[in-house]
């Protein structure tokens, strides 16, 4: 890639907009290969692993979908537990009283979650910035304290999932006779599968978005509202696409989550720690505002977890340490860090303009 | 001896390179005008001298003195104060509040008081407890020379103080400045209307693309040097 | 009638509390745009610095705060300099995330301090103290004194943003930080000398919360909601609007207990989410943000 020297075009020369260059393409082919090979991981793989990396896609899918609104369209919420909880009550609504497949019951939470998130969004919606987040960290804790209201789901101490509902799940006897396997590790490849599907969905699905028109004006949004507003992008539907659209992949993701666990209470699926504090380290860390950032910052954080969380409070600790150090020094994250070192980028999400074969980076 | 000295001033913002090697002197009591076109660097060289643009420490002397190392916030204490083009008042200050403010950090001593300011722009004590933004164009111009006096400047910064408003007011402030001019301040005027500016001031400096295009006297310069410095022939 | 009446009077000294919360949340938003996630975590930190003065010194809470106050007005400076200034600028998730993750400490690190025990501040008899007002309704000297503590820092905030030369530097770097600077005035020690003055209003409020009831290393992120739910329902830029919120913060909670106790915290939260949904810009709204 050769920059030009003085940004300033020759005459007559051709413009237009590019996202991918030509190392993205490969990298499309190779991210296409991985998703096979981790399809075809059972086969081999211990269970040990299955439920390590069951947990890590989900956590990864997760913070793609915190990305998308706080890293691209400057949504910030500390409130997506909601969605997370809401998802995997629903789970537990919809199996244990309408009897329906837990597989059925996934995309079921995905749209239950929102159509809850429209009339959330007409009211968060009216705090801007800063006052958004903690507005969206209420609504979540209203959210918590109704489902400790229903008896009917355990209350307050919340309940299980019946060994009934999780072990008839759509495929298992499938998967037994194919992986020879017992029930519950045949119910974690399904897990495993779904949480890989809902993974690989998010990443498309940002990836897709970021790159349509509407994208472009969640650039624009970002950058400055004023400036959307000129461009005559109408910000506030927009936003409350995004926002709808996240809460519908995180309470799917939220509905998986409690289909592994097969237990539920509301302090622990509407948690402010573990389904926005972690999501957040992990975009922070990788890098926000990009794709590449929250898939190493969940390696990261699925590698500390690992080896750490045993620590209890000092690891707590750390994370939110790690978090302000990479905030105050390295704001764009290990990704954004080893971006602007070596000019890389595996899945451009940021137009560059196109001068004849020169490019430059559009400003 | 100059009072304030510019040595190859050079400013950036970010990247951007808005001044190129700016060579200035003004000498205590004299009256300075930065003239140029759009873009020019004029306010950048305001700003840059009062500390809001980063600057090479030794680019900017004061007394003799490198100040180019020093935040805004040191830098009028010194002795050198900035009226910030397009006013610029507190909105949610009074009228009297903007005033007393421009006064905060006073370390020197001096002519201008509360009393003095009201004393040079009469209008400014009629509305002493009016919010700022309740004055009109004027009277704002007036309130925020008025708030760079009470620092008791000895060199007083001007960017752009006719701007947006109409002739007869703009006679009215530019007859105030003999009166600042007695009280022992020197002047640097960034100006559009360069009529005005060349009127008052004892040397013209004509700023194009962020680089000197012009010095002189103003009885010595033709409107052929100054269009051509101004547009670049 | 007694119960209602009862209720309305509890809820209001409740709102006290809050208002003390909302107090300090009010003022560093105010004058550095800072919208701080911390905030209740700082609270409770305060609870635990006086509870440590008051047990080493053997000092009654109400003195203990006294000693305390320098000490977190010093702490406050300190953080304000060194880490809050570096985030703030054009882009809001810095301070957000940075404040957020200084929860997460401030929580993690006083339980490995003082374990989750529940702690309570003691002051022997006014902790019961009631004043009878007849017809079966008593007021509490606690919360009594809670509220007016609330009133008086109101009044001494307002005194000191309008009145003096330090909160005209205050309003006039909320205004414009760089024109500010051009005043000889320092954004950067304004800025913390603010969250210096606002940790002494968190001592005040650390004091009656420890008072009037129990708390330990995690209620902190609860008394950030509220405090926020305060200063949104009375509406922003104003200090006696953070009371207003308060109080009607706290007799949400306060009837919505009495109708069933499990409702107390969701009351609240749906009062303010209607406050909200109505009146966006909050029910006494001041300045134009």
């Amino acid at each position: 890639m050769r920059a030009m020297k003085d940004g300033r075009p020759a005459s007559g020369q051709m413009f237009s907009v590019a996202t991918s260059g030509g190392g993205s393409r490969a990298a499309l082919a190779a991210a296409a290969a991985i998703l096979i090979m981790l399809a075809a991981l059972p086969a081999f793989a211990a269970r040990n692993l299955i439920q390590d990396l069951i947990f890590l896609f989900y956590m990864l899918a997760l913070a793609q979908c915190w990305n998308l609104l706080a890293g691209f369209s400057g949504l910030i919420s500390v409130g997506q537990q909601a969605f997370v909880g809401l998802g995997g009550y629903m789970l537990f609504a919809l199996t244990l009283f309408a009897g329906l497949d837990p597989l059925l019951a996934i995309p079921l939470a995905g749209v239950v979650c929102a159509t809850f998130a429209l009339p959330t969004a007409l009211i968060v919606f009216r705090l801007r910035g800063a006052y958004f987040a903690i507005g969206t960290w209420v609504v979540a804790e209203v959210y918590r304290l109704v489902f400790a209201q229903f008896k009917g789901l355990g209350g307050g101490t919340g309940t299980s999932l019946a060994p009934s509902v999780t072990s008839t799940v759509f495929g298992i006897e499938w998967v037994k006779a194919l992986f020879d396997v017992r029930t519950p590790a045949a119910r974690d490849i399904i897990s495993y599968w779904g949480a890989l599907v809902l993974m690989a969905g998010t990443l498309v699905f940002v990836y897709a978005v970021l790159r349509s028109r509407r994208g472009l004006a969640l650039g624009a949004i970002r950058d400055q509202e004023a400036a959307a507003a000129g461009l005559g992008v109408d910000i506030y539907r927009t936003k409350r696409a995004v926002y709808v659209a996240a809460a519908a992949m995180t309470g799917m993701i939220g509905a998986l989550i409690y289909l592994q666990k097969a237990r539920i209470s509301p302090d622990a699926a509407f948690s402010v720690l573990d389904w926005t504090a972690y999501v957040i380290f992990i975009v922070v860390i990788g890098g926000i505002g990009t794709m590449e950032g929250p898939v190493i910052g969940a390696i990261i954080f699925y590698l500390l977890q690992r080896y750490l969380a045993d620590f209890g409070a000092w690891y707590l600790i750390l994370l939110g340490t790690l978090a302000i150090a990479v905030m105050l020094f390295a704001p764009r994250g290990l990704w954004g860090f080893v971006a602007e070192r070596f000019r890389v980028t595996l899945f451009p999400t940021r137009r560059r303009l196109v001068i004849g074969a020169d490019e430059v980076k559009g400003g | 001896m100059a009072l304030l000295e510019t040595c190859n001033l050079q400013a950036f913002y970010g990247d951007f390179q808005a001044l190129y090697g700016i060579d200035t002197r003004l000498e205590a009591g004299e009256t300075i005008a930065i003239i140029g076109a759009n873009g020019a660097g004029k306010s950048t060289f305001l700003k840059a001298v009062a500390g809001l643009v980063r600057r090479p420490a030794a680019s900017v002397l004061f007394d003799r003195q490198p100040i180019g190392a020093l935040s805004a916030a040191d830098v009028v204490k010194l002795g050198i104060a900035l009226v910030p083009e397009g006013r610029r008042l507190f909105p949610s200050l009074s009228v009297e509040e903007n005033l007393l403010i421009g006064g905060h950090g006073r370390k020197l001593g001096g002519p201008w008081t509360l009393d003095r300011v009201y004393s040079l722009f009469p209008i400014l004590k009629e509305r002493r407890s009016q919010a700022a933004p309740t004055l009109s164009g004027g009277q704002q111009q007036m309130a925020a020379i008025g708030r760079a006096l009470m620092s008791n400047p000895r060199v007083l910064l001007c960017d752009e103080i006719s701007l947006g408003l109409a002739p007869i007011i703009i006679a009215d402030i530019y007859a105030t400045l003999p009166r600042i001019k007695a009280e022992g301040t020197s002047v640097v005027l960034v100006e559009q209307d360069i009529a005005q500016a060349i009127k008052v001031s004892d040397r013209v400096y004509c700023f194009q693309e962020g680089r000197l295009s012009l010095v002189g006297r103003p009885r010595e310069l033709t409107r052929e040097q100054i269009h051509d410095a101004y547009f670049g022939s | 009638m007694t119960g209602a009446l009862d209720a309305v009077i509890q809820g209001v000294l409740l709102g006290g509390l809050y208002a003390l919360f909302a107090a300090g949340l009010s003022l560093i938003f105010g004058v550095m745009r800072l919208v701080n996630l911390a905030h209740g975590d700082l609270i409770v930190l305060a609870a635990f610095v006086i509870l440590v003065v008051a047990e080493k010194l053997g000092l009654d809470p109400f003195a203990a705060v006294l000693v305390a106050a320098p000490i977190l007005f010093a702490i406050g400076f300190v953080l304000q300099h060194v880490l809050l200034n570096r985030t703030l600028g054009r882009d809001l998730l810095p301070p957000l995330l940075v404040t957020f993750g200084l929860s997460i400490i401030i929580q993690n690190g006083l339980l490995q301090l003082f374990s989750a025990d529940s702690e309570r501040l003691r002051s022997g008899a006014i902790e019961t103290a009631s004043i009878a007002l007849g017809g079966g309704i008593a007021i509490g000297v606690v919360p009594l004194l809670t509220l007016l503590s609330a009133v008086a820092v109101i009044v001494i905030l307002n005194l000191i943003f309008y009145r003096t030369p330090l909160g005209r530097a205050f309003r006039a770097t909320s205004d414009d930080p760089e024109v500010a600077q051009l005043m000889g005035i320092d954004h950067n020690r304004i800025f913390a000398t603010a969250m210096g003055l606002a940790f002494v209003v968190i001592a005040i409020a650390a004091l009656y919360l420890g008072l009037r009831a129990n708390f330990d290393p995690t209620i902190g992120p609860a008394r950030l909601l509220y405090a926020f739910e305060a200063v949104i329902i009375g509406g922003l830029g104003s200090f006696w609007g953070t009371l207003a919120g308060g109080i009607v913060l706290g007799l949400a909670q306060t009837i919505g207990a009495r109708i069933d106790p499990e409702w107390q915290i969701l009351s609240g939260h749906l009062a303010f989410l209607a406050v909200l949904a109505i009146r966006p810009r909050g029910l006494f709204p001041r300045a134009l943000d």
